[in-house]
């Protein structure tokens, strides 16, 4: 730019008509005819309870019968992953690193966020296999394992997302999804985080998806 | 006959409108349907018998899924342009901008007024004070605001609602939008960007959206405490002052030639949220916006420099992203719980659904930017009145780099110019020339690459003139008017040439692949608190990046610096190739191998690369690396 300075240059851009700001913000009025469909007025919370978590019938590995959505996730904060009991591949590191999570998180793990690992294979995955699995990795109170009804169990995996876009793939359990889904449900903040990452990072990871919307002071959660 | 009247049962609606959608598909236009006598004048559909046979599965309210979005009418809407973001002189700006971080705490909030020194939510006193703030001063300011806007419109269309989007406004009380406000600037001065979180509390997301940002300025050459990192994000009620020092790289490496540094200007930069974690949601909900910078040779003015087409007339931005809205509520949604990608059906360009722009018949520049979530494209021009004829266009600039000559799409093969996510075209259309020699009156600016999910594309190019993968419809106005602009079919036109290339210290391998639905590079994930490995501070480095998979593709993001891509599949970059070029994202494709060589100059400190396909990205694939003085870190698989 050799002739004009950069301010003055602006200051030709600034000509550009101000009035066109109106319309992109708040949108053209004189289309909007009293006409208009009427949608449907869902709260975002429901939407997300709709698209994702069904209320099915769960039982845990104490025997007791529980509700997906209303007893475990609704007004929760949630951490939840899908393991089976005979897996040797990706449940067994995973399951370790969220026994190192659940001890770097102390007692908040039952207080106020709640773990959730649902078999794969409720078939052969009964209250006593996963009670004995829990046992077995040491597992702590507010961590619990979840058998069901195949059919919601798979409804369950398919609408927390864990699956695969090929058929072949997401028939495989021996290869399945190693994530683990964090959720706030009353914050509508959902997320996810490898179950084969650092247990400090998934740690850390929990507590900024839980505490993130009531935090306090930055400098209350330094750690 | 009867006809279903508004305002009545909203299943029926969506059904009717399902129906259109799917009619429309088929290639009906209004007027023939109005022939047809199956649609009346306020747009809804006739019943009657037989439309099923164009009736999707149907689906329910409260679905977000590709396919399900109502139907909506492109090309009565004209394209927006974003308003130019304005500066001040810095002395203007209260409190003044730090060095180091204004870490008070502000008794209103009970957290620092500033969020720059925070570190992934956590104060790190002493931190992230300004690089070579004393070296390169600030002289003139930015400020903007991020907000929610519950009435923005995507289209005019009344059977359309409201959105709630979150965006950038110009620094006052004025509403957000997105795209944001652009920032207009040159290499004149350092500046500071100051940008406000005033996003509603969480709860009050409206469904997706985490209200901690982090706004990365893709891809300047910026420290670490003004690149807008994934980890240092803010929160709602902090500021976050963001130093550029407005230079090109090399100003603080004595290998590097000044004259040489010129070659490094760069011209059409984008910001974007990078919250890790969460940066699908955040931009997907609308923030982003355009960077463009001007110099002595890409002036803005078609009479000097290198005469590209004027800005802002002639030299228009468009951010292209697809979304998603829900049968039963109209609006926009996001699937928070998906792996894979997320691939919108309804396509918008600056925040506009399929809009159309007059244009009068000269030469224009358009910048264009695949703003995600997912999608690639694959650009090309259509006659609607004839759609068999090849319409040309010229590549002036990949990545907002100007190349060093023009290179004409489609190409020999066919190909139109394809970008995945965050890459940018900066394409010269001559509608002058179109219209003369073609008989062009309309131009559709058409992306004809499939892509079914998020996975990335088919591959498979779809046929010309399909109203549903419109872009932008072009309506040439009038009679050919003066245009001064360098006319890129000139065999003779020339922009910079590359950078000389270094010779690298090392080469380093990265293998981007999914292992148990779990994205990662290396086999590791990303952490905020791993730095990978070190570069030296002022040396070049070969980075190779693997894909073994057939079936996913990454558009992988590195910051700091533009790099060169030697190499795709062991074939060497030509002269004349798009990717001939200085990058900040490369397609790695099906089973592909890049080869690039980069550079790490002046800055000291931790940088991502990542995938930017933002869905992949929010799951870790991405991982940290460091530049320090001589730190000779020679792990060649980090």
């Amino acid at each position: 730019m050799t002739a004009m300075t950069r301010r003055t240059w602006l200051a030709v851009l600034g000509l550009l008509p101000a009035a066109g700001l109106v319309s992109w913000a708040e949108g053209s009025d004189k289309n909007r005819k009293k006409e208009t469909h009427t949608w449907e007025d869902i709260p975002p919370r429901e939407l997300i309870r709709r698209r994702h978590l069904p209320d099915v019938a769960l039982v845990t590995h104490q025997g007791k019968t529980v509700r997906f959505y209303e007893d475990l996730v609704k007004d929760k904060k949630v951490v939840i992953n899908f393991v089976y009991t005979r897996c040797q591949g990706v449940c067994v590191p995973v399951t370790a690193n969220l026994v190192r999570v659940q001890k770097l998180l102390g007692d908040r793990v039952g207080r106020d966020i709640f773990f959730y690992s649902i078999t794969l294979k409720p078939e052969e995955d009964t209250p006593e296999a996963l009670e004995k699995y829990a046992a077995l990795h040491g597992v702590g109170p507010g961590w619990l394992f979840l058998t069901g009804k195949p059919e919601d169990i798979e409804l369950l995996r398919k609408k927390l997302g864990f699956t695969y876009a090929n058929p072949v793939e997401d028939a495989d359990k021996s290869n399945h999804v190693g994530m683990i889904r964090t959720g706030n449900e009353p914050y509508l903040r959902w997320a996810a985080c490898p179950g084969l990452a650092h247990p400090a990072w998934i740690a850390k990871d929990i507590l900024l998806e839980m505490d993130g919307p009531t935090r306090p002071a930055a400098t209350a959660s330094a750690s | 006959m009867h006809l279903l009247k508004k305002s009545r049962v909203p299943k029926l609606w969506q059904t009717a409108s399902r129906n259109r959608q799917e009619i429309v598909k088929a290639g009906l236009n209004r007027r023939e349907l109005f022939k047809m006598g199956l649609l009346t004048s306020s747009g809804y559909l006739a019943a009657k018998s037989g439309l099923s046979a164009w009736a999707s599965g149907g689906c329910d309210a409260g679905e977000c899924q590709l396919g399900c979005s109502p139907a909506t009418t492109p090309f009565i809407d004209p394209l927006r342009i974003p308003p130019i973001l304005p500066s001040r002189p810095v002395t203007d700006l209260n409190p003044a901008p730090q060095e180091c971080p204004n870490n008070a705490i502000n008794p209103a909030t009970g957290l620092p007024f500033e969020g720059r020194g925070q570190y992934n939510g956590v104060l790190r006193p002493g931190t992230d004070c300004f690089q070579f703030f004393k070296r390169f001063p600030p002289e003139d300011f930015f400020i903007t605001r991020m907000r929610e806007n519950k009435r923005f419109r995507i289209t005019s269309d009344p059977h359309i609602p409201d959105q709630t989007i979150w965006g950038f406004n110009l620094g006052g009380n004025d509403p957000a939008i997105t795209p944001g406000p652009t920032i207009v600037d040159q290499y004149d001065g350092a500046r500071v960007v100051r940008r406000f979180n005033e996003l509603p509390p969480q709860a009050q997301n409206g469904g997706f959206g985490v209200p901690e940002t982090s706004t990365h300025f893709h891809n300047f050459h910026d420290a670490p405490e003004s690149d807008g990192s994934p980890c240092r994000f803010f929160f709602r009620g902090q500021y976050f002052d963001y130093h550029r020092t407005m230079q090109t790289p090399g100003f603080d490496d004595p290998n590097t030639d000044p004259a040489e540094r010129l070659l490094e200007s760069q011209s059409s930069l984008w910001y974007h949220d990078h919250r890790v974690g969460h940066t699908a949601e955040n931009v997907y909900k609308g923030l982003l916006g355009f960077e463009l910078l001007f110099n002595q040779f890409d002036t803005g003015n078609e009479n000097t420099g290198f005469r590209l087409p004027s800005f802002p007339q002639f030299d228009i931005p468009l951010a292209l992203t697809d979304k998603l809205i829900d049968p039963g509520t109209g609006k926009i949604c996001f699937d928070l719980f998906g792996f894979d990608g997320l691939v919108g059906d309804k396509l918008l360009v600056n925040g506009v659904l399929q809009p159309f722009l007059e244009v009068q018949k000269r030469r224009y520049r358009f910048r264009i930017l695949d703003g995600g979530p997912s999608r690639f494209y694959e650009l090309f021009l259509t006659n609607p009145d004839n759609p068999k004829q090849s319409i040309p266009y010229f590549a002036i600039a990949n990545d907002g780099n100007l190349l060093p000559r023009p290179v004409r799409f489609p190409t020999s093969s066919g190909s139109g110019a394809r970008i995945g996510v965050a890459e940018r075209v900066d394409i010269i259309i001559d509608f002058k020339a179109l219209a003369r020699d073609l008989g062009v009156k309309r131009l559709w600016l058409e992306n004809r690459l499939e892509q079914v999910n998020g996975r990335g594309p088919t591959g498979k190019i779809l046929p010309a003139g399909r109203r549903e993968n419109v872009l932008v419809e072009f309506r040439l106005a009038g009679n050919a008017v003066r245009d001064n602009s360098v006319d890129p079919a000139d065999p003779n036109v020339r922009f910079y040439a590359l950078p000389p290339r270094p010779t690298p210290r090392i080469t380093r391998r990265f293998r981007f692949e999914r292992g148990n639905g779990q994205w990662q590079v290396n086999g590791r994930f990303m952490d905020c608190d791993e730095i990978r490995f070190t570069v030296n501070r002022n040396s070049a480095e070969r980075w190779i990046l693997q894909n073994n998979s057939g079936g996913w593709q990454h558009p992988i993001h590195i910051h700091l610096e533009e790099f060169q891509i030697v190499r795709r599949n062991g074939q060497l970059i030509q002269p004349g190739d798009v990717e001939f070029s200085r990058k900040d994202v490369v397609r790695l494709q099906f089973n592909e191998q890049i080869e690039l060589l980069m550079r790490f100059r002046d800055f000291r400190g931790d940088y991502p690369m990542h995938c930017h396909n933002t869905i992949h990205e929010d799951h870790a694939m991405m991982l940290l690396w460091a530049v320090q003085d001589d730190a000779n870190d020679n792990n060649t698989r980090p």
